[in-house]
């Protein structure tokens, strides 16, 4: 490798995200009044964020718990397939997900039915509960599948040294599982908290109202409805505060990283078999799987006739998202190649992987917001709505992606190195024969996860596009405003297998005939 | 006899471990073969860790076959994790006689009994990350020591140690086997060990049991596969 110019390569590409990230928020700050402008509604909406967050996230790690414990400890058909399904929230788009559980939850869902023919009182959707409700519904499997991680990274040998020692359920949570989780949850917790803060989308939908809006909600309304700049900068400097705060400590308690593939892998345990623990995991299984693919299959069984007879807005929206998620990939995958080399080879690696979790815990809409400023005394910035997307797009898939990278790029320059210099495989050959045939696996990983979270992504673009400039998700959320539910029904379908199968297509492309 | 093994057959995909065997009390056996033979899944099957397929386990004339691990009358040392590192060498000692720690003074004073026996009463508050492998080594058998579980079983605890601190632990296992009359089980693959520490000798190749023999006579003169696996001319 050229040294020099892939150092120039490098701190440009620091520097482009950098700026960025940090301009924005200047010129925001620059704009803002000062803290005496917070109105008692925006304090109200802090409050909210805060404690729907924290509630969320705890929820999320509790009811993760059981989960993990009975699918590290059980081997049952199906089971591959309900890790699998813990992984899809990742990649479903969040406006499917809230018309799934609106399908379920809502006014005239299956609960609410069930609930009539029982003479109980109805439920409500909206508001604080249903915000609750969506975030554990996305960050409930993300926690389940980390702390399963955490179980299938204890030795077998510490479960063998239990049952030989005849530890009772008591003694081998306290010895070999609670030191685990202690371990695992308090990171955990931050990064569920940290994305609870920012989650725009649930609380366009669900929440609104003074009882629940978030800060991002309301910097929304502002901008799009009062279009009280001075305030939005105001807004956006809290959420800002929010984010550095949330991201320092996640930083602290990091999440034990490189925990290791082996999640199909059921663990042994011992004296597991007795009628009530298996009744116990049995009920934990079934409900989870209930409650996440539930919500899916409403939205397919009553989207799916809609799905033929869609008027051609919602197709051309289609077709603006495939486009947004193609080049948004493509730039996330080129700083995430630099950044993943920088980080497993230089000094000034925490640098690089500090800028790419800091992109995880500034908002979108508050980089939207200051783009919007900044373009304002240039040019008329609704015209540039799309490609403000696809940037914002590229920064928020930026840390998963660095994150899928770094592992295996830290091994190709650990094993071998020595071994590639010592035979002189360099420059094209070393790329051709060394690096791809390694990093295509986690390179198709991350393409298909920026892939499908910038097709199936509704924050930024919502700030200010016009009607026809409308993404896939955002038409879905106009219908639903509208009352349209059979047409956003049929949508969301559409932008579910569309989300799905980009991903599906990468990874697969990333791991054709690779063995091992 | 005081282990006795009838007919057992275990099936693992398309591995398959047969053995025939009985050992007397007391005596300390060497376990060796070459890798993948069985040797591990010899003594799984004897801890309980994995279920025979056919056959009988005995244990002074006491059927284990399907007796739970913690029922068995055995203590299983590993290669790796015998010792739980977030507890002190005493709780990881303590854990052989009480799971919950609750220990009476009593109680207490036979763990430090059984680190005395070992060396180590003055490394008794560290943890594992602050004992070197030796003294990690010492702790886990420390731990089977406190037990008095009459069948010991060794699945290769000090491989990892350089050669001079391996003969100390074994000499340590076989002082302290002779005291307790302890029938032990070791996997070892130094055939000069096998030799001086251990009295009799069981070699596993592919799934096969050889009849057990008298070290001595075992190393004296080899069976064809095992000096193709020793590497004797």
């Amino acid at each position: 490798m050229a040294n020099r110019s892939f150092a120039l390569i490098r701190g440009g590409a620091a520097g482009v995200i950098a700026a960025s990230l940090l301009l924005p928020l200047l010129w925001v700050s620059h704009r803002a009044d000062g803290l005496t402008a917070l109105r008692p509604s925006d304090l109200q909406a802090l409050w909210f964020t805060l404690w729907q967050a924290a509630v969320s996230a705890g929820l999320s790690c509790a009811l993760a718990i059981p989960v993990a414990r009975a699918l590290a400890r059980r081997r049952f058909w199906g089971r591959r397939g309900l890790i699998l399904l813990l992984g899809a929230p990742f990649i479903l788009p969040v406006i499917v997900a809230i018309l799934g559980l609106t399908a379920v939850f809502g006014r005239t869902g299956l609960l609410n039915q069930a609930f009539g023919i029982l003479h109980m009182p109805e439920v409500s959707i909206y508001g604080p509960q249903g915000v609750i409700l969506a975030h554990v519904f996305f960050n409930m499997p993300l926690a389940t599948r980390l702390i399963l991680q955490g179980w299938n990274s204890i030795p077998a040998e510490r479960f063998r040294t239990g049952a030989s020692l005849g530890f009772s359920h008591g003694a081998i949570f306290r010895h070999i599982e609670l030191p685990m989780l202690a371990r695992v949850l308090p990171g955990l917790f931050v990064v569920i908290f940290l994305i609870c803060t920012t989650s725009f989308a649930v609380a366009l939908t669900l929440g609104g109202g003074p009882r629940a809006t978030t800060l991002e909600l309301a910097l929304y309304q502002t901008f799009r409805f009062a279009f009280d700049l001075p305030q939005v900068a105001m807004l956006a400097l809290c959420q800002l505060g929010l984010g550095l705060v949330a991201c320092f400590l996640a930083l602290y308690w990091r999440l034990p990283e490189n925990f290791g593939p082996g999640l199909d892998r059921a663990q042994q345990h011992w004296g597991i078999d007795t009628i009530r623990l298996r009744l116990l995991d049995t009920v934990v299984i079934c409900l989870v799987t209930a409650f996440l693919l539930t919500p899916l299959l409403m939205v397919f069984v009553q989207g799916v006739i809609a799905l033929f007879d869609l008027p051609s807005s919602v197709w051309q929206a289609a077709l603006r998202s495939l486009v947004i998620a193609f080049l948004s990939t493509a730039l996330t995958l080129s700083f995430a190649l630099i950044f993943a080399m920088t980080v497993a080879q230089t000094r000034t690696a925490w640098a690089y992987e500090t800028l790419a979790l800091t992109t995880l815990s500034v908002s979108p809409l508050v980089l939207g917001a200051g783009y919007y400023l900044m373009l304002v005394p240039v040019t008329n910035p609704i015209a540039w709505a799309l490609p403000i997307t696809i940037w914002v797009n590229m920064l928020l898939s930026l840390p998963f992606a660095v994150r899928a990278l770094v592992p295996e790029v830290r091994i190709l320059r650990k094993n071998y190195t020595r071994l590639s210099q010592s035979l002189g495989l360099n420059g094209t050959t070393w790329l051709r024969w060394v690096a791809w045939p390694r990093l295509r696996r986690p390179i198709g990983f991350a393409a298909g996860l920026s892939a499908a979270l910038s097709a199936g992504d509704l924050g930024v673009i919502a700030l200010f596009a016009t009607p026809d400039q409308a993404t896939l998700p955002l038409q879905i959320y106009q219908l639903m405003a509208a009352y349209r539910l059979e047409d956003a029904m049929g949508a969301a379908v559409l932008l579910m297998l569309m989300s799905l199968s980009l991903f599906w297509l990468f990874d697969r492309g990333g791991r054709h005939d690779t063995a091992g | 006899m005081t282990l006795r093994v009838e007919g057992m057959n275990v099936q693992q995909g398309d591995f398959t471990l047969a053995a025939d065997f009985s050992l007397p009390k007391g005596s300390i056996t060497a376990v060796i073969g070459p890798s993948g033979a069985g040797k591990s899944t010899l003594l799984d099957c004897l801890a309980g860790f994995q279920t025979l397929n056919q056959g009988q386990v005995f244990f002074d004339d006491r059927e284990i076959t399907f007796s739970p691990p913690e029922t068995r009358p055995l203590s299983i040392l590993f290669q790796d994790h015998n010792l739980f590192p977030h507890m002190t060498a005493f709780q990881n000692v303590a854990l052989g006689m009480k799971p919950n720690l609750r220990l009476s003074q009593q109680e207490r004073e036979k763990v430090d009994d059984a680190l005395a026996q070992v060396g180590l009463q003055a490394l008794r508050d560290r943890k594992p990350a602050a004992l070197s492998g030796g003294e990690q080594a010492r702790v886990a058998l420390a731990r089977t020591i406190l037990r008095e579980r009459p069948l010991l079983l060794l699945d290769e605890p000090f491989k990892a140690l350089d050669p001079a601190l391996r003969q100390e632990m074994l000499k340590l296992v076989r002082a302290t086997s002779q005291v307790s009359h302890t029938t032990v089980l070791i996997i070892t693959h130094d055939p000069e060990d096998a030799r001086r520490y251990t009295d009799l000798t069981l070699f596993i190749n592919k799934g096969h049991v050889f009849p057990v023999e008298p070290s001595d006579l075992f190393f004296a003169d080899p069976p064809r596969t095992v000096k193709d696996y020793l590497g004797y001319r």
